[in-house]
């Protein structure tokens, strides 16, 4: 008995020991990471083959929810208490916080990887530093349910359809088939912001100043208004919470309760998953407008934070997980669109993947070429957050009959200057 | 084990003795009192004053020495209206409406909630069949946590909630009840009374049975109305006790957050926003985050709680006197 206790006490003290030299000697990251699917999961595979190539490091995940990501990092950030990365989507709002990878990285290849990218996480047009990359480009778009439409016998709307063809043939759709909403939309003040650009919303001045509202936005914000009071939007979405907080309608239309629903590419795996064969469903992304058929680009961000103790092995661990076959691995793994331009253009195949998901990710993909410069230019604007959730705010005052919407809009305008006054252009 | 006590007690003895001849037998008392002291003022009075500053200062950062001194800016930006009885004039519309709001719903739902507990606790102070189950079954809606008290009348009421499904078993027509602004404010006041009337209601009911069974007795004798007895003794002896109830109840009906929060999100639109919820989105919740505007809003608000407390205790006190 007493041998075997001192032989487990032997064992205990030997890993301690071991435990406390690694510890002592290895370049520890603590990574925050919330995603819809498995891409922290997938990371973390990709991190543990590093770690074995790499002895010295050693990275330990912190799986969060999203709201942890949005709330409580940028008040631990600005404590000095934040990780040493993170995966994040308000790139404009967190970008004084992220660490230059410049010095560790091959410049060049990121620029021509990910140009398009880069500039949602700098500070402003004179800033010039690489300070992370979008692990996946999310597009929003709308999907419907095929079955419904044809059930109902109504030809899906063309690929130059506007949002008035798409809410009139919803409409028929629902009333044909008695399926409670003909269309709704996640409440989220990025998804609606790009219908307003292809309805020709500019969101800046002629001067890159932000202005948010103008005749074209106010336009279809109006008929947004409209569209939820009549029925022809599922009002629970918008209507059914206050203040700023995200809804979607992704159960909706799971269930089969919705012919159009406008969210985005992320939400592929999880129809898959949850509709099975249950209907057909495919994506048809972005109605039409005068200011073209764009959605807006968006996505989350492996960035590391300059308060960071070991930088050099942070930027190393990104600059490993952006080189093209680890990027490759990790979208194919995730289904997701890559933001890796090398990636974009080879013909990526996703492992384990449905018809279905195949169709949906070739259907995101092709809506790349539709966005519209003004979209990547909010999303780059570093207090994009504050105007989303402005609109939000305004507009679901708009559609409860708090004000009406020419106050809703002369309200936002309001708001917009007195933000950015407080945050800063 | 005593010999322990006494050893450890004779330790404690020698440095207490130094403290004490050193400083007196008055200034002895700050010695003890002195861990406390430290928590409070750390976890209590630092946190206050760092709100009174926050609230003289701008910008979203976090660090004091990153923000500027805008002094009485917060307060004012707070207050400007047009017209304060229309809250769309104002520049920050969304605080007034959640004074509104507030108002609203601490008027109704301590109206109700005092009214309702006051006539349970008499029904529950009768002579009546089960009394014992029936109060437990009053006070369990207080055990429960506010989240889920919003989650269960949330499933009641969604548009495919209980209630919808059995009016639509009945023919009636179904209805989206938390999308009608004035219907979710209503059942907000009404769960907010279920959840806490049993706590109310206990209170009063102690303060039923504290009253002299001869006084009774006496009236009857004098073949006093059960009307008249209530109104000429049980009420003015019940007094004291629904004054303190009166103000508990206000003081947590201005403090409102959790449960209507969990429940509607403060929706549709602001029709259930109250004031913790107003401070909260603005300094927590919103971008940019106005911790100014938040503190400055959380200052005035504990200057309405600062004076309920104050008139609660006044009346406690002259309950005791009494």
């Amino acid at each position: 008995m007493n041998k075997r206790i001192s032989r487990w006490t032997g064992v205990a003290l030997a890993s301690v020991m071991a435990l406390w030299t690694s510890a002592a000697m290895a370049d520890d990251i603590r990574f925050m990471c919330a995603a819809d699917g498995n891409e922290c999961a997938v990371l973390q595979s990709l991190f543990d083959r590093y770690e074995k190539a790499n002895p010295g490091t050693h990275v330990v995940t912190d799986v969060v929810g999203y709201k942890a990501i949005l709330e409580n990092l940028p008040v631990q950030l600005a404590g000095g208490t934040g990780p040493d990365m993170a995966l994040v989507t308000d790139f404009g709002g967190l970008s004084k916080y992220f660490l230059d990878l410049t010095p560790y990285v091959d410049a060049d290849y990121w620029n021509t990887n990910f140009g398009n990218t880069l500039r949602w996480s700098r500070t402003g047009p004179a800033d010039k530093g690489i300070y992370g990359m979008n692990i996946q480009l999310t597009i929003t778009g709308a999907y419907i349910n095929k079955t419904l439409f044809e059930q109902a016998g109504i030809t899906v709307p063309g690929e130059k359809a506007t949002w008035d063809e798409w809410a009139d043939a919803a409409r028929k759709v629902a009333k044909a088939t008695g399926v409670p909403f003909p269309m709704a939309m996640d409440r989220s003040g990025h998804r609606i912001a790009g219908p307003a650009i292809s309805n020709g919303a500019k969101i800046f001045d002629d001067a890159g100043n932000p202005i948010l509202v103008d005749a074209p936005f106010a336009d279809f914000m109006g008929k947004f208004v409209e569209w939820n009071k009549d029925g022809t939007m599922a009002k629970d979405v918008w209507a059914g919470i206050g203040g700023t907080s995200y809804q979607d309608a992704a159960q909706e239309f799971i269930n089969a309760q919705l012919v159009f629903y406008y969210s985005g590419s992320w939400q592929v795996q999880r129809l898959d998953k949850a509709i099975g064969d249950s209907f057909d469903w495919e994506v048809v992304g972005s109605p039409c407008g005068p200011g073209g058929c764009s959605g807006m680009p968006g996505g989350s961000g492996l960035v590391g934070f300059k308060q960071t103790k070991n930088p050099e092995a942070v930027a190393k661990l990104i600059n490993y997980i952006a080189q093209k076959d680890n990027y490759a691995e990790f979208i194919s793994k995730t289904r997701n669109v890559p933001a890796h331009e090398g990636v974009a253009k080879e013909d990526l195949t996703y492992s384990d993947t449905s018809p279905n998901v195949a169709k949906a990710l070739k259907g995101w993909n092709a809506q790349i070429a539709k966005l519209s410069p003004i979209a990547y230019a909010y999303q780059g604007y570093k207090n994009n957050r504050t105007m989303f959730n402005i609109t939000v705010q305004r507009v679901t005052q708009a559609i409860v009959g708090e004000m009406s919407i020419n106050e809703a809009m002369e309200k936002a305008k309001q708001d917009v200057a007195a933000a950015i006054q407080s945050a800063g252009k | 084990m005593t010999a322990l006590v006494n050893a450890i007690m004779n330790i404690i003895e020698i440095p207490m003795r130094f403290a004490q001849k050193r400083l007196g037998l008055r200034r002895i008392a700050w010695v003890f009192l002195l861990p406390n002291l430290v928590l409070f003022g750390i976890f209590a009075f630092l946190p206050v004053v760092l709100n009174v500053i926050y609230s003289l200062t701008g910008t979203d950062q976090v660090m004091l020495s990153d923000r500027t001194f805008v002094g009485v800016d917060n307060f004012t930006t707070l207050a400007t209206c047009a017209n304060h009885l229309d809250p769309n004039t104002c520049t920050q519309d969304l605080f007034w409406r959640a004074i509104y709001n507030s108002l609203w719903f601490v008027t109704l739902q301590v109206g109700f909630m005092v009214g309702l507990s006051l006539v349970t606790a008499i029904i529950l102070n009768g002579k009546i069949r089960a009394r014992g189950f029936f109060r437990s079954v009053f006070f369990f809606p207080v055990l429960l946590s506010p989240v889920v008290v919003a989650l269960i009348w949330k499933w009641i009421l969604q548009r495919e909630g209980l209630l919808n499904a059995g009016m639509d078993a009945f023919g009636l027509t179904p209805f989206n009840w938390l999308l009608d602004r004035n219907w979710a404010f209503i059942w907000s006041i009404f769960l907010s009374i279920w959840a806490h009337m049993g706590f109310y209601t206990l209170i009063l009911l102690a303060g039923l049975q504290a009253i002299p069974r001869d006084v009774y007795d006496a009236a009857l004798m004098d073949a006093a109305a059960p009307f008249r007895m209530f109104r000429r003794i049980t009420l003015p002896l019940l007094m004291p006790t629904m004054i303190v109830v009166l103000l508990l109840a206000l003081i947590k009906g201005v403090q409102t957050f959790d449960e209507v929060y969990a429940f509607t999100g403060g929706g549709p639109g602001s029709a259930t926003t109250f004031i913790i919820q107003y401070i909260y989105e603005t300094g927590f919740a919103g971008t940019p985050r106005l911790f100014g505007l938040a503190a400055a809003a959380s200052i005035l608000l504990a200057v309405v709680l600062i004076g309920l407390t104050l008139i609660q205790l006044s009346v406690t006190r002259n309950k005791v006197d009494g």
